[in-house]
C-alpha cells in the first residue's frame, strides 16, 4: 500500500497501479435551456489506498464526478479507469460500495435486513450473510440494533448502518457523496473520526465529496479543490498528516495552512463567474 | 395532604369518558339525521294517507293522518323504523337459502363481487406492472384504460351479458367481469403510482449493487408500491360491489341485491328498496373493513410505525 503522503501523479496512465484513473473526462448535459457542461477536462489519479476528498461550492461538478467514477452517469469524451477495468465493468463486478448523502435505507426492512440487502442480491449464502452483517454492525457501533427499523434510530445511527451497508459486500473503494452533510456538527465529528478510523483499519481507498474545509482537510491524504461552470479540478493538495489522526490536529498551524490553501483555491475558483 | 392537593388541583367541570366525547358528534347527527327523516316521510307520505282515507270515507285526526304515515304499506318515504324492521325480518325471518331472504341475496351479489375484485385487482396489477417496464406501452394502453371508464357501466353491461349469455356464460362470471371491469382501474392508476414511488437514489443504490430488473421489481419496487395497493384496494373493493348490482339489473336476475332493488321499483315497494340498500351499505361496510384489517396487518409486518 502506499504511503498516504505520496504525491498524485496527475497525466500518468498505469492501469492497474491506481483505483480510479481518470484521462480528460468531460461531461455534458443536454437540458431544456441548452447544453451545461457539468465536467471539463478531468484528469485524476486517485492511488490504492488514499482518501481522497473533492470539495468546491455546488454546482462544481463534484458530485457528478463521484457518479462518473460509479458508472452512475457516463462522460461524454474522456477515459475513466477504476482498478484497471472501465467504470462499467467496475460496476458489474461491484469494486465500490456507494453512500449518498441520505441513509437511503428500505423502511420496511430492519437494520439487519437493510445491511444484508446487497448481500442477498449479490447471492450470498445465508450463513455468510448472518456472519457479516454481525461484523460490520459491530464495526459502526450499531450492535443491538439489528431488529430496529430505520425511523427508530436517530439520523446519525441512519448513515452509520448505510456505511455498513456499503462495507458488507467487502469492496475495495469507498464512494462518498456528502454522506455526513445532514447531520449536525457533533455527531459529524464523531462520525469523521469513525470514518478515519474504519479507514486506518481495512485500508480501502476512499472518495469523498464535501463542502466543508475542516472536514476535507481533516481527512483527507489529497484533498482536490473545483470550480463551477465547467466544473474543473483547480489545485490537488496533499495533507501528510498521520493516519491515525485526532480531531486536535486541526488546531494546528499545520492544518490551518492547509485549510488556507483550500480556501484561496475556492475563492480564486468563483472570481471566474463574477 | 398529597390528596387534598390533588382534589384542589382537579378542575371544576365534569370529566367525561374519552370513549363519551369521541361518539357524541356521531350520535348527534345520526340522531338529527333520523328526526329530518321522520318529518320528510310524514310530509312526503301525506297526500297518499289522507286519499286513502278520504276514499273509505273514514272521518280522520290530524293525529291518525300523521300515524297513517308512520305505517303505510307502500309509503313514497319509508320511515326509518319500516325500514329496519322489514330490513330484520328480510335477515333474519327466512332460512339463508330462502329466496325471501336478504342473506341469500347479499350472498350472491357478494360471490360475484369477490370474484369480481379478483379478477379486476389482478388484472390491475399485471397492466400496472407491464406499464411501468414497457415505455411504449404507457403511451398506447393509459389512454384506453382512461377510456374504460368514460363508458357509462349501464350502457355496458347489457352488452356484455347478452353477448357472454349467448355463448352460454351465465349467472356469476358475466357479473364478475362487469365488476372487473369497473374496479381495476383504481388498482391500475394506484399501482403505477407506487411502483414508480420509490427515490430515485434507492433506484442508484440497485444500480451500484448491479441488480438484475427482478430483484430491482421484488426488493424495492414491489414493497414501495404496497401501501398504494392498498389505498385502492379499498376504493376498488366497494367500486367492485356496485358492479355486481348493477350487472344484477339488466336482465331482471333472479337473485341478488340488485334482482331486490328492480323487483322494489316493479311492484313499488320502497321499503323492500331501501331494505336492499342497507343490506348493500353493510356489505360495503364489511368489506372496506376486511381490506383495512389486512392492510393494518400488512403494515405492521412492513415495520411501519404504530
Amino acid at each position: 500500500m502506499r504511503a498516504p503522503d505520496q504525491p498524485i501523479r496527475e497525466g500518468v496512465t498505469s492501469p492497474g497501479a491506481f483505483a480510479v484513473s481518470a484521462h480528460d473526462i468531460s461531461l455534458t448535459f443536454q437540458t431544456a435551456d441548452g447544453e451545461v457542461e457539468a465536467l471539463s477536462n478531468i484528469d485524476l489519479d486517485i492511488a490504492e489506498g488514499d482518501f481522497v476528498s473533492f470539495i468546491g461550492p455546488s454546482g462544481c461538478g463534484k458530485t457528478t464526478l463521484l457518479r462518473v467514477i460509479a458508472d452512475l452517469e457516463r462522460p461524454t469524451a474522456g477515459t475513466i479507469l477504476i482498478n484497471g477495468v472501465t467504470s462499467e465493468q467496475a460496476r458489474v463486478q461491484r469494486h465500490y460500495g456507494y453512500i449518498f448523502q441520505a441513509p437511503a435505507l428500505y423502511p420496511w426492512r430492519t437494520i439487519e435486513r437493510n445491511v444484508m440487502l446487497p448481500l442477498e442480491i449479490m447471492g450470498f449464502d445465508a450463513a455468510e450473510r448472518r456472519r457479516r452483517v454481525e461484523q460490520y454492525l459491530k464495526l459502526v457501533n450499531l450492535s443491538g440494533f439489528e431488529r430496529k427499523y430505520p425511523w427508530q434510530l436517530s439520523g446519525g445511527m441512519q448513515q452509520r448502518a448505510s456505511i455498513a451497508r456499503a462495507l458488507s459486500f467487502e469492496p475495495a473503494l469507498l464512494l462518498m457523496d456528502e454522506p455526513f452533510g445532514a447531520l449536525d456538527e457533533i455527531v459529524r465529528d464523531h462520525l469523521n473520526e469513525q470514518l478515519l478510523r474504519l479507514w486506518n483499519q481495512t485500508g480501502k481507498t476512499v472518495v469523498f465529496v464535501t463542502h466543508s474545509i475542516p472536514e476535507a482537510v481533516f481527512l483527507s491524504t489529497k484533498i482536490v479543490v473545483m470550480s463551477p461552470r465547467p466544473g474543473r479540478i483547480i489545485d490537488v493538495i496533499s495533507c501528510n498528516f498521520p493516519r491515525d489522526r485526532t480531531l486536535e490536529i486541526r488546531e494546528t498551524p499545520e492544518f490551518l495552512k492547509i485549510a488556507q490553501r483550500v480556501r484561496s483555491g475556492l475563492r480564486s475558483g468563483h472570481s471566474y463567474d463574477e | 395532604m398529597t390528596r387534598s392537593t390533588f382534589s384542589a388541583a382537579r378542575p371544576a367541570g365534569i370529566r367525561w369518558h374519552p370513549t363519551f366525547v369521541r361518539f357524541v358528534p356521531v350520535v348527534v347527527i345520526v340522531l338529527v339525521l333520523i328526526a329530518v327523516w321522520y318529518v320528510a316521510a310524514v310530509l312526503m307520505n301525506l297526500n297518499l294517507v289522507r286519499g286513502a282515507f278520504e276514499r273509505d270515507d273514514t272521518p280522520y285526526t290530524t293525529g291518525q293522518l300523521i300515524a297513517g304515515t308512520m305505517r303505510a304499506e307502500r309509503p313514497l318515504l319509508p320511515a326509518p323504523h319500516q325500514i329496519v324492521q322489514t330490513f330484520a325480518e328480510d335477515v333474519f325471518g327466512w332460512p339463508v337459502t330462502s329466496p325471501r331472504s336478504l342473506v341469500y341475496h347479499g350472498w350472491v351479489t357478494l360471490s360475484a363481487t369477490f370474484v369480481g375484485f379478483l379478477l379486476g385487482a389482478t388484472f390491475g396489477i399485471v397492466l400496472a406492472v407491464l406499464i411501468v417496464h414497457v415505455r411504449t406501452l404507457q403511451k398506447s394502453l393509459l389512454p384506453w384504460i382512461i377510456c374504460s371508464q368514460m363508458v357509462p357501466i349501464l350502457a355496458v353491461a347489457p352488452i356484455v351479458i347478452v353477448v357472454l349469455g349467448a355463448i352460454g356464460l351465465r349467472g356469476l362470471l358475466p357479473k364478475a367481469i362487469i365488476s372487473a371491469y369497473l374496479c381495476f382501474f383504481p388498482v391500475v392508476i394506484g399501482v403505477v403510482k407506487g411502483l414508480t414511488s420509490p427515490d430515485p437514489i434507492q433506484g442508484d443504490l440497485m444500480r451500484t449493487w448491479s441488480a438484475t430488473p427482478a430483484q430491482i421489481f421484488w426488493k424495492l419496487r414491489w414493497p414501495s408500491a404496497v401501501p398504494f395497493l392498498f389505498a385502492s384496494l379499498k376504493v376498488s373493493i366497494t367500486i367492485s360491489l356496485i358492479g355486481a348490482i348493477v350487472a344484477e339489473l339488466p336482465t331482471g336476475a333472479q337473485a341478488g341485491i340488485g334482482a331486490r332493488l328492480l323487483a322494489g321499483s316493479y311492484y313499488g315497494q320502497m321499503i323492500q328498496i331501501w331494505a336492499a340498500l342497507v343490506a348493500a351499505s353493510v356489505l360495503a361496510v364489511g368489506l372496506i373493513g376486511v381490506v383495512s384489517l389486512i392492510e393494518r396487518w400488512v403494515a405492521q409486518l412492513m415495520g411501519a410505525r404504530s
